[in-house]
């Protein structure tokens, strides 16, 4: 068990110090350089030698690699290159932003996606079932930028119940952000719920049909009982999993529906940073969230292997 | 003899290729995808000859004009007919797409199957490196290439072929490791086949509905990442019409206009739907479990 977790932890570290790898490579392979990226049609002579040497880009390859991946590791992400300012302290407030969004979104989804997801497989092919089903293939293949386009359509234009879009400054306090986040909250859980209510569904069909519990429905054992106590602790183990990767999912997904209503979270702060080509800025940010999704599935697979006795001593196959 | 096992071995491929289709029209969802997917792959054929107006044609007179007997859907904020943008939309989404989803797959699927027999250090190695690409955010990845060589198709359909490539890795190699220590591949094996004749002729027809069901997945994810891209304006170039950036364009005059919004909003919801109601309908026919796939 403990060697099995020290594994898994290794691994996640040995991940992250390849996508390190992976950003810092990309950026050197790709022609130009933050400063010539930043300077664009003045980027020559005398200007484009101190933006270097300012930004340290007259280093070889090696050495600028390691000063900015163990400043990463200390939690000092470098400067950026239009402004000058220190990474960490733009990043925060962002970064903060965009985990209240994502921490309400999946309060509002996961027990919805339970609940929804029980219902559905416990009513299989009924029209409950249908109904749920249905739905849910919407909010997975709609693209978010549609979805929040109607319900900025229908929420904000038409019945005028909430802001379709938010302006409250990124510094601001938590409390400033209701009820503008609100519609944002809505199309992100949405998209989440849908997806973890698929494997719920799944999960507790396979589980109805196992032979330990039709074992207890032979010997009698009253439905919601059967219900609560054989079949949802077990089927309810892979959700865990689900989420992790829906996370890795509502990193993505958060930045189109940021753009959309104008949310001063990290994702729109990306594709800032990608417009303006400030490269030192886009390299921390794509630093954190693959951190940040490397941890989540970390977290993801201890809280399984904790839960379920079986994988303690099973070898994990990968 | 080899010659009458080959045209058997045709003859079934077909006749199972019948099979497969009319399982899934057999299924209510499946017969309502294949036939979204069907009439937008025609639309896009055919639309430019039946588009009642030029998408170009500007009109100040008819600007953000409510739809009517002459403009089904209306007027944009430039005056162009929504109704016939809204037609000619999917094409360039159609293109890069259709050319980008077989190339992923492919490279992808060879890369997993090879990894698969391989496994070893070169896998392990490999894998981590695939891991790694998986945790940054696909919008990150294709954002950075983009911006750095241009947006259009030229830099599109390699940029989005390379990167939904590496999640078939993994599912190819899964799938491989599911056949490999079979017996035939053993005995091929024996045989003393080579590497590469035992991914062709042993495992890549046991691997290649696994792919199949990926690749049509992976077609409405990349449709999914095309008109997120056109909507953040990383996508199609004006004045080519395309729904993510129709969709861009109308919203900020939703308030008063909001029917513009509307025909490129069904007009994409329909075709991805369609595909995805396909895909699962194509799944259950060739006997594939997705019920745990992840969503990325």
């Amino acid at each position: 068990m403990l060697r099995m977790l020290a594994r898994r932890v290794l691994l996640g570290i040995v991940t992250v110090f390849l996508v390190s790898l992976i950003i810092f490579s990309g950026v050197e392979i790709l022609p130009g350089d933050a400063c010539t990226a930043y300077l664009e049609r003045e980027a020559q002579g005398k200007l484009l030698e101190n933006c270097r040497t300012e930004l340290g880009l007259d280093r070889s390859a090696s050495a600028r690699y390691l000063d900015w991946a163990s400043g990463a590791v200390r939690g000092d992400l470098g400067v950026s290159a239009t402004g000058r300012k220190s990474i960490a302290t733009l990043v925060g407030d962002r970064l903060k932003n965009t985990l209240l969004l994502a921490a309400c979104a999946l309060v509002v989804g996961i027990p919805l996606a339970l609940f929804l997801g029980v219902v559905s497989a416990l009513n299989r092919d009924r029209p409950a079932d249908l109904i749920i089903s249905t739905l849910t293939i919407f909010a997975m293949t709609i693209p978010e930028f549609v979805t929040a386009t109607l319900l900025i359509l229908v929420f904000s234009v038409w019945l005028g119940w909430v802001p379709g879009i938010v302006l409250t400054s990124a510094g601001a306090p938590v409390s400033e952000f209701f009820p503008e986040i609100l519609l944002p909250i809505a199309v992100l859980a949405m998209v989440m719920t849908a997806h973890i209510l698929r494997t719920v569904r799944s999960s507790v069909i396979e589980t109805m049909a196992s032979d330990y519990v039709q074992m207890a429905v032979l010997k009698g054992v009253p439905y919601w009982q059967m219900v609560f106590r054989h079949v949802l602790p077990n089927a309810l183990l892979p959700t865990i999993n689900v989420v992790a990767l829906t996370v890795a999912w509502l990193l993505g997904g958060v930045v189109v529906i940021e753009t959309v209503f104008n949310y001063p979270g990290l994702g729109r702060m990306m594709i800032d940073s990608i417009s303006d080509r400030d490269l030192p800025v886009t390299q921390a940010i794509a630093l954190i969230i693959a951190t940040v999704y490397v941890a989540v599935n970390l977290l993801a697979d201890l809280l399984t292997m904790l839960a379920n006795p079986r994988l303690r001593t099973a070898q994990i196959r990968h | 003899m080899t010659g009458a096992a080959v045209s058997m071995a045709r003859h079934s491929t077909f006749t199972s290729v019948i099979r497969v289709a009319g399982d899934i029209v057999s299924r209510p969802s499946g017969a309502i995808g294949l036939f979204l997917v069907v009439v937008h792959l025609l639309l896009a054929i055919i639309s430019p000859y039946i588009a009642p107006f030029d998408y170009r044609d500007l009109d100040p007179l008819k600007m953000l004009q409510q739809p009517g007997p002459v403009h089904w859907l209306g007027n944009d904020h430039l005056g162009r007919d929504v109704f016939s943008r809204t037609l000619l939309g999917g094409r360039e989404a159609l293109l890069v797409t259709g050319i980008a989803t077989p190339v992923a797959v492919l490279w992808g699927g060879f890369t997993g199957i090879f990894l698969g027999l391989a496994g070893g250090r070169l896998d392990e190695i490999l894998m981590r490196i695939v891991d790694a690409f998986l945790s940054l955010p696909w919008i990150l990845k294709m954002l950075v290439l983009i911006v750095t060589f241009g947006t259009g198709v030229g830099v599109l359909i390699p940029t989005l072929a390379f990167f939904y490539g590496i999640p078939v890795i993994r599912i190819a190699r899964a799938a491989t490791h599911d056949v490999v220590a079979r017996d035939f591949v053993e005995a091929a094996r024996a045989r003393g086949h080579g590497k590469l004749s035992i991914i062709w002729h042993e495992l890549f027809p046991n691997v290649r509905d696994a792919l199949l069901v990926e690749g049509a997945m992976r077609w409405s994810w990349m449709l999914l990442a095309f008109s997120s891209l056109s909507f953040l304006g990383f996508g199609v170039s004006p004045p080519t019409p395309d729904w993510g950036l129709m969709i861009a364009d109308a919203r900020g005059f939703m308030s008063f206009a909001p029917w513009g919004v509307l025909g490129p909003v069904i007009a994409l919801s329909s075709l991805i739907i369609g595909i995805n109601l396909t895909a699962d309908a194509l799944a259950k026919a060739l006997g594939i479990d997705r019920a745990q796939k992840a969503p990325i």
